[in-house]
């Protein structure tokens, strides 16, 4: 255990980087406040000051497309101090099969994505079934950045900085019954939208879920930006869920129904191919996929073509947060 | 010995080589471009694994597709061309081949053999690379001439060799239930091995004919 968690020490070279992130993130908190001081002047001759605080902001950090406001969070203590991965990686390289199965489609094809107006119904065991316009959801809580590292499935993983809050929140305000053992959550699928939906390598709507005590845990967030930004269309605009200890697929994106159901809800991996992919599915370098091994991850931008891949870690590094969670479970059985 | 360069210049079948091995090393000169422009993007080891992949799919199906082009067209012409696609499929394969064991496994053993293990496709990639590797040695005119006879059965292996990718491709793609791309491969590749079943029955039905009216 020691030895996995000295392995999870980044080097030191990559700890320095923290306090330029902090700097930009300052930098960037203090423009987005800024911007919305100056909404009405935004309105009007905003296109020059936005667009200047994009030229200010592409110094510090990576390039961003226009047009996508930026969002204000204070930091979070839940934070990796591990270095992000690029802005540019973060947007282009995803998975979001609603806009294809390759890892480029999203970025190009996302874009007719309508992100307005939204809501999230919310239904079943709660006290408090309703449909939630985004902009109250944006402002159900203060926003938070926290950076988390993300492991996919396939063997890759990224350090994203979010934007969001608890989606413990969210769960409060609707009040789940006594009932309420798992909550799923259901995503847009709209073909007008996305071209993905023609193909029939999922079943329509994307569909995950998780155990409430999991839904609730603190690490467990509702993401509405990543990078200081409103989270770019690709990346699942404009509401996700992140839970950074679970392979990336169990993170569902722009998600539009939230059940509260007492039956272990099917997400959509498993009823595709149940022997691979488990309802929990925690990141666990000790339980193999069917198929391939799960005790190493090639962290994009930075484990390059001759380096070797790092180890993945238990609860990929937050088994502190969540280990408890799972006490007295046969992890092989409920992968 | 100028008469003789100036009918090789002018050797249609000499042309159509260059031209084939002008061909086969754009996505080369692609890779080497992107990457020293640093434009691999953000998984440079999937990209040129998966490049190197279907560079290898289109070479073989295009030597595949020579022997169906002789016949058809009724010329002989094509024949020059389905050496060189062969070669170059060997040589993407070789890179394909290369990128898992050097880039995804870091030339480690254990790693491979354990991989080869867990992952049945990679085993099934191995075995296609290793028929492959054979055709691509006993390519040369002076094995092809030391061969004699055995050099056809041998160099049909192609056909084992085309199935075996055509299984690797979907068994990669299986786990994601996604056929979108390997499907029609696959088609494309069983496609160019039936239409030789039908090459095989026209030629028995004109040996039939031929001694019977003989």
């Amino acid at each position: 255990m020691s030895n996995d968690l000295r392995a999870s020490q980044p080097k030191t070279s990559e700890i320095t980087a923290k306090r330029v992130w902090q700097q930009r993130r300052t930098v960037l908190q203090s423009l987005s406040a800024t911007l919305l001081r100056g909404r009405v002047g935004l309105a009007l001759g905003g296109a020059s000051l936005l667009h200047h605080a994009h030229a200010q902001a592409s110094v510090l950090t990576p390039p961003k497309p226009t047009g996508l406001e930026l969002l204000a969070a204070a930091p979070s203590s839940f934070s990796t101090i591990e270095k992000p991965t690029s802005h540019r990686d973060v947007v282009s390289y995803n998975n979001f099969y609603e806009f294809g199965t390759d890892k480029e489609d999203p970025a190009l094809l996302a874009g007719s994505l309508k992100t307005r107006p939204w809501t999230i119904r919310i239904e079943g065991e709660v006290a408090k079934p309703q449909t939630i316009d985004i902009e109250t959801l944006l402002k159900l809580a203060p926003m938070e950045e926290r950076i988390y590292r993300m492991r996919c499935v396939e063997g890759w993983s990224m350090v994203i900085p979010w934007l969001g809050y608890p989606l413990s929140a969210l769960i409060k305000r609707v009040e789940p019954t006594g009932n309420a053992k798992f909550v799923e959550f259901l995503t847009l699928a709209d073909r007008q939208q996305m071209p993905g939906l023609r193909s029939s390598v999922l079943q329509w709507p994307y569909t995950e879920g998780l155990r409430l005590d999991e839904a609730m845990h603190p690490l467990s967030l509702l993401s509405f930006g990543l990078y200081g930004e409103v989270l770019p269309k690709q990346n699942g605009a404009p509401v996700r869920l992140v839970v950074p200890w679970k392979y990336g697929f169990k993170s569902a994106k722009s998600i539009v129904r939230i059940r509260f159901v007492e039956k272990q809800p099917i997400n959509s991996w498993m009823q595709s191919a149940p022997r691979e992919y488990g309802f929990y599915s925690n990141v666990n370098p000790e339980v193999a996929h069917p198929r391939w091994s799960q005790a190493s991850e090639r962290r994009i931008g930075e484990d390059g073509l001759l380096s070797r891949k790092r180890k993945t870690l238990m609860f990929n590094g937050y088994a502190d947060q969540v280990a408890g969670l799972y006490a007295g479970m046969d992890l092989r059985k409920f992968f | 010995m100028l008469p003789s360069l100036i009918s090789r210049l002018a050797n249609p079948s000499q042309a159509l080589k260059r031209l084939v091995w002008l061909l086969a090393s754009l996505p080369f000169a692609r890779w080497v471009y992107l990457i020293s422009q640093d434009e691999l993007g953000a998984n440079p080891v999937e990209f040129l694994t998966r490049s190197s992949g279907t560079w290898t799919l289109v070479m073989l199906a295009a030597t595949l597709s020579m022997t169906p082009l002789m016949r058809w067209t009724r010329s002989n012409r094509w024949i020059a061309a389905r050496q060189s696609l062969g070669l170059a499929c060997f040589f993407y394969g070789s890179l394909h081949a290369l990128c898992w064991a050097w880039f995804d496994q870091g030339l480690d053993p254990d790693l491979m053999a354990e991989d080869l293990i867990t992952r049945p496709f990679i085993a099934l990639g191995m075995a296609a690379w290793l028929i492959l590797s054979v055709l691509a040695a006993s390519s040369p005119t002076w094995a092809k001439r030391r061969l004699g006879r055995r050099w056809k059965p041998l160099h049909r292996s192609i056909y084992a060799l085309a199935i075996l990718v055509v299984l690797h491709y979907l068994w990669h793609k299986a786990g994601k239930n996604d056929f979108s791309e390997a499907g029609p491969w696959s088609a494309l590749l069983i496609g160019l091995l039936l239409v030789r079943l039908r090459f095989a029955k026209v030629r028995q039905r004109f040996h039939a004919r031929g001694s019977h009216e003989g």
